[in-house]
């Protein structure tokens, strides 16, 4: 099964990151759903040409983190239900995703009222196209 | 069996007065894809042909697979593959003459490696060698190198020469061969990507001299990279320690180091600085950092540095 991952070498980010990223990436947009089995290591290792090892830090990273779980035996599947953070890892994942966030806000000039307007309107567009309706220009 | 193909300890080599190689401790661990990197002329193939028991160290000793490397039996030889840099073949030979020619020295030889080899990189067995390309000689010297199941591969500088096509061939090749747990790569090599995607471990020989010696891994986390912004002129960098490398800019300079720890953190912050960002790094660039002229201040990187 061919998982469409793609590392770029010689990025300023680790692959083992790239891959943890883009595996979660695949998951939310729903290209990857639960109960999907993933490659082997050594079968992704060999589809992207890394070290294996490097492949099996990521599943291991994915597995810790509930996106991906070992079934005994068998192998590597998307989990059924993302397991629950722990609120410090919630919170911890959050702040930096805000810290980014932000200091491109603040580096672009925006004010606060209009990065909450910018939110708000980001907002409205994902729930939107999550009930299937379209979106116009 | 030792945890390690590979064992060196003060392996020196002298040309006349010249010290090509300076007393290496080295410890490649069996089933590692171990990188052994540095820059033109560093002694990476001295190293190599003293491992390999075609140049005599001048002090020290290493072991390979457990054997003397200076006296390398004929049982320790049929289970090392090694690869010389250049690509030699006879010119003369076709492809099948040449198998035929090496699988003579073999006890153990698979046709079926051989030829795959052969067909993954697109040769012929007619063809003769002086008619092949670069990258063709390269897939031919890869499948009489791997033909025999060697345990333990060495191969100075590999992908030297070879076109996009044949390099990513070679390289998955690498990966395929340690499908068998127990089989080690020990490689040199300038193309820093490809040693990216497969190493588990790097060397880094610098004038002869070991300047590193750890998992890639610990190697991009330790070289760390910073920007600092000043608003009136840009104070001098010389005195930081661990520096590797400074370029400065407009009211601003871009500094790289190796072991950054607080007392780095509090001399940055010492410059008054407006502000201080951690800037990525990729792997090429913290390479080129570390060996480059400014990285010349013995700085080690290894498992146990802090």
């Amino acid at each position: 099964m061919s998982i469409p991952i793609q590392i770029s070498v010689g990025s300023n980010i680790p692959i083992y990151w790239q891959i943890v990223d883009q595996v979660c990436k695949a998951v939310a947009a729903g290209s990857l759903v639960p109960g999907d089995q993933m490659p082997s290591v050594r079968a992704l290792a060999e589809q992207l040409v890394v070290n294996p090892n490097t492949v099996a830090r990521a599943y291991s990273d994915l597995v810790r983190d509930g996106v991906l779980e070992t079934h005994r035996g068998k192998g590597v599947y998307v989990a059924g239900r993302r397991s629950v953070f722990s609120k410090e890892e919630q919170d911890r994942r959050m702040d930096q995703a805000l810290d980014v966030f932000l200091h491109e806000a603040m580096l672009l000039g925006l004010t606060g009222a209009e990065i909450v307007d910018r939110l708000s309107a980001k907002l409205s567009v994902l729930s939107k196209s999550s009930t299937g309706e379209t979106v116009d220009e | 069996m030792s945890d390690y193909a590979i064992e060196a300890h003060g392996l020196t080599k002298y040309y006349g007065s010249r010290e090509i190689v300076s007393r290496l401790d080295l410890a490649v661990p069996r089933g590692s894809i171990f990188g052994f990197l540095g820059r033109n002329g560093a002694g990476k193939s001295t190293t190599i042909r003293m491992l390999m028991g075609l140049v005599e160290p001048t002090r020290g000793a290493a072991t390979v697979l457990g054997y003397d490397c200076r006296n390398l039996p004929p049982e320790a030889r049929a289970r090392i593959g090694y690869l010389p840099e250049g690509h030699n073949v006879y010119d003369w030979m076709t492809v099948e003459q040449c198998r035929n020619f090496q699988s003579a020295f073999h006890a153990r030889w698979s046709d079926k490696i051989f030829w795959g080899v052969i067909d993954h990189f697109g040769l012929k067995s007619k063809a003769k060698a002086k008619n092949l390309s670069r990258g063709e000689r390269a897939g031919l010297c890869l499948a009489l190198t791997l033909a025999p199941e060697p345990d333990l591969l060495v191969l100075d500088d590999p992908a030297l020469g070879l076109d996009p096509v044949a390099r990513r061939s070679l390289l998955e090749s690498m990966i395929y061969v340690t499908r068998k747990e127990d089989r080690t790569i020990l490689f040199s090599s300038h193309l820093l990507a490809d040693v990216e995607r497969v190493t588990d471990r790097i060397a880094v020989l610098d004038g002869g001299v070991l300047r590193a010696d750890c998992l890639l891994g610990t190697f991009q986390e330790r070289i760390r990279r910073f920007r600092l912004k000043f608003e009136g002129s840009v104070p001098d960098p010389a005195a930081l320690p661990k520096l590797l490398h400074s370029t400065p800019g407009d009211h601003e300079l871009l500094l790289t180091f190796a072991n950054s720890d607080r007392d780095v953190q509090d001399r940055l912050s010492a410059l008054a600085p407006t502000r201080i960002d951690e800037v990525p790094i990729g792997f090429e660039d913290a390479f080129i950092d570390f060996i480059g002229d400014r990285g010349r201040k013995s700085l080690f990187l290894d498992e146990s540095a802090q």
